[in-house]
């Protein structure tokens, strides 16, 4: 079983947002990073679980430049075999999925994974891109996948519900929760990842569609109406005269 | 020139969220005088309803939604035969599936996860979504000349200006899946959390899954949708598709109810775009109530039956 698994690297969930250059580039002052959530904790674990199960390997994949690194390490360290990292910084989605593309089109991988979405832009758009370039199935949001070698029977989150569906061949897959269960990387996981290959590429050229004109912060709230706990009816009457959403 | 609205009926009726869709795609068509398509995504027998809310025409395709293969070619052979120039989906599992393959087979420029009707420029559309997790707002501009989006869930209030029409069959050629569908669990009740108007959610305040009675009363006494905090799913008290926040769902209810919540940056992230959030907490410190319009110190185990008696009241005067 050879597995691709695309991930990326994501401001820490507890980062406190703000741009710079008049809205248009994001403030990474003082902000850690870390792998996408998604990613690492149920695309490349489960990943790494079916290795461990079938044999075969694991190859991580990033779109992003030296700084990345660190993140790439981490997924070795969790039991990825070698990394891939194209050496750009992506300005879209379609970019990340047509550097991806190139290099999985060259080997042929058994399964692609990667997260349901990133927690930065949460687009949930690099998966279908990928797969359509790479003319594979894709399914969205798996939550769970058995594979024998032959079928793979994996179960997805829709709307309001679960559908289960029966594969075969290789596929996209992009992971959500109960997928895996998150893996903390062992001290031999971290001196061993020292020593993985790690590949540097070089972009291929894109044609941009779409560009970012600014991002902006909400506006803060005007602060909390306290209501006493002995007079509900108050909250009531509030929510119904007021904000007028009951 | 048109605009492609694609609908998915869920369980063979379209719901408020196709209403929505409509709405949408009716105000985005009006940005260039043109008229918005809907295409309804299997059989739904309310689908000329959407024409109440906005469409101006009403096709039906009926095609395995689960496989993005054949989803993705119906709306770029539809997109080409009407002439479409926006295709809008809606930002759900099948949505997000097909919009990226759509996309590279149009050409266009995808934006996703869209929250108000763009602005149009010229020939270049201006959209606008959340980023981090709702913790920012982004514009982009796309400039392709076909232009694919995926819209949230409650961006827009349906508006019921048209009335019903007929509708007809999209004529393309039947496209078949290799894949089986094994099983298909729907959820029936109340309505998904994306596009639930009223949501009351509880967090570790309740202390174990057993004294959730009180939470689920007040919930059908509005009849809003319940949800929960991370710890809460990941200990198993509630289902896993009820967990908001940065890693769970995000969304933009007109009212979100947080009981014994303490409202950190994860959780907020998926629930502050809320048009009001109401906030129960025993801790006069708990960090939600800097991000709540209304809130009540107090035990929540006291408070959530009082306020379920008196909305109880205030529906029955
Ligand atoms: C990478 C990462 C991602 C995360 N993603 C998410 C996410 O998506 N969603 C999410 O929710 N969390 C997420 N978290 C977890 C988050 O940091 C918090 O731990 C979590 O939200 C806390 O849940 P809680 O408010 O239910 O519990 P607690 O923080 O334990 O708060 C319980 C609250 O209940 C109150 N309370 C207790 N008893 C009563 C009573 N009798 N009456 C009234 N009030 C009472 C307490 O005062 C307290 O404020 C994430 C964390 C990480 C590290």
């Amino acid at each position: 079983m050879k597995t691709l698994v695309c991930i990326s690297k994501t401001p820490d969930t507890t980062s406190k947002i703000s741009f710079v250059d008049g809205g248009k580039n994001f403030n990474s002052d003082g902000i850690s990073f870390i792998m996408n959530p998604y990613d690492e904790w149920y695309a490349l674990v489960r990943a790494v679980e079916l290795k461990e199960k079938m044999g075969g390997t694991v190859t991580v994949i990033n779109v992003g430049d030296a700084s990345n690194d660190l993140v790439i390490r981490k997924a070795l360290a969790i039991g990825a075999d070698d990394a891939v990292r194209v050496n750009a910084n992506a300005p879209s989605s379609f970019f990340v999925a047509k550097q991806i593309a190139e290099i999985a089109k060259k080997e042929n991988y058994d399964l692609i994974f990667l997260g349901k979405e990133t927690i930065d832009y949460n687009g949930a758009e690099v998966g279908a891109q990928l797969a359509e370039l790479l003319d594979l199935p894709f399914f969205s949001f798996v939550n769970h996948l058995e594979v024998d070698g032959q079928t793979n029977i994996l179960k997805r989150e829709i709307e309001g519900g679960e559908e289960t569906i029966k594969i075969s061949g290789p596929c996209v897959i992009s992971a959500a929760k109960d997928l895996a269960q998150q893996r903390i990387p062992n001290m031999q996981g971290i001196m061993m990842s020292k020593r993985k290959p790690l590949t540097v590429v070089e972009a291929v050229a894109v044609e941009e569609l779409v560009s970012l004109i600014t991002h902006e912060l909400p506006l803060p709230k005007k602060g909390v109406t306290l209501v006493s706990a002995d007079n509900v009816d108050e909250l009531v009457r509030l929510l119904h005269e007021e904000a007028k959403v009951i | 020139m048109s605009v492609l609205v694609v609908i998915e009926p869920s369980a063979g009726i379209i719901n408020k969220g196709g209403f929505e869709l409509a709405t949408f795609g009716k105000e985005t068509a009006a940005l260039s005088g043109t008229k918005c398509i809907a295409l309804v995504l299997g059989n739904a027998s309310n689908a000329g309803e959407l024409g109440i809310y906005g469409a101006d025409e009403v096709l039906t395709a009926d095609i395995p939604t689960y496989d993005s293969m054949v989803y993705a070619t119906t709306i770029a052979e539809a997109t080409k035969k009407l002439d479409a120039s926006i295709v809008i989906l809606k930002h759900n599992a099948n949505g997000k599936a097909a919009a990226g393959r759509i996309a590279i087979k149009l050409n266009a420029g995808l934006v996703s996860a869209v929250n108000a009707v763009p602005v149009l420029n010229g020939a270049v559309l201006q959209v606008k979504r959340g980023v981090y997790s709702g913790k920012a707002s982004a514009t982009y501009a796309i400039s392709s000349p076909i232009k694919v989006i995926t819209v949230i869930g409650n961006s827009i209030k349906p508006q019921a200006n048209g009335s019903a029409i007929s509708v007809s069959v999209l004529d393309l050629p039947k496209l078949t899946s290799s894949l089986e569908l094994v099983d298909r669990k729907t959820m029936s009740g109340r309505a998904p959390l994306p596009e639930a108007d009223l949501v009351v959610s509880g967090g570790r305040g309740f202390k174990g899954p057993e004294n959730w009675d009180i939470l689920l009363e007040l919930a059908d006494t509005l009849g809003a949708t319940t949800a929960c905090s991370r710890p809460v799913a990941d200990a198993d008290w509630r289902p896993h598709h009820e967990h908001v926040g940065q890693t769970g769902v995000a969304i933009r209810p007109n009212l979100y109810i947080a009981i014994g919540i303490s409202g950190a940056i994860q959780h907020l992230a998926g629930v502050n775009s809320s048009k009001t959030i109401v906030v129960i907490n025993k801790d006069p410190e708990a960090p939600f109530f800097k991000a709540a319009d209304y809130g009540i110190v107090g035990d929540l185990f006291e408070v959530v039956p009082k306020l379920t008696a008196a909305i109880k009241k205030l529906k029955h005067e």
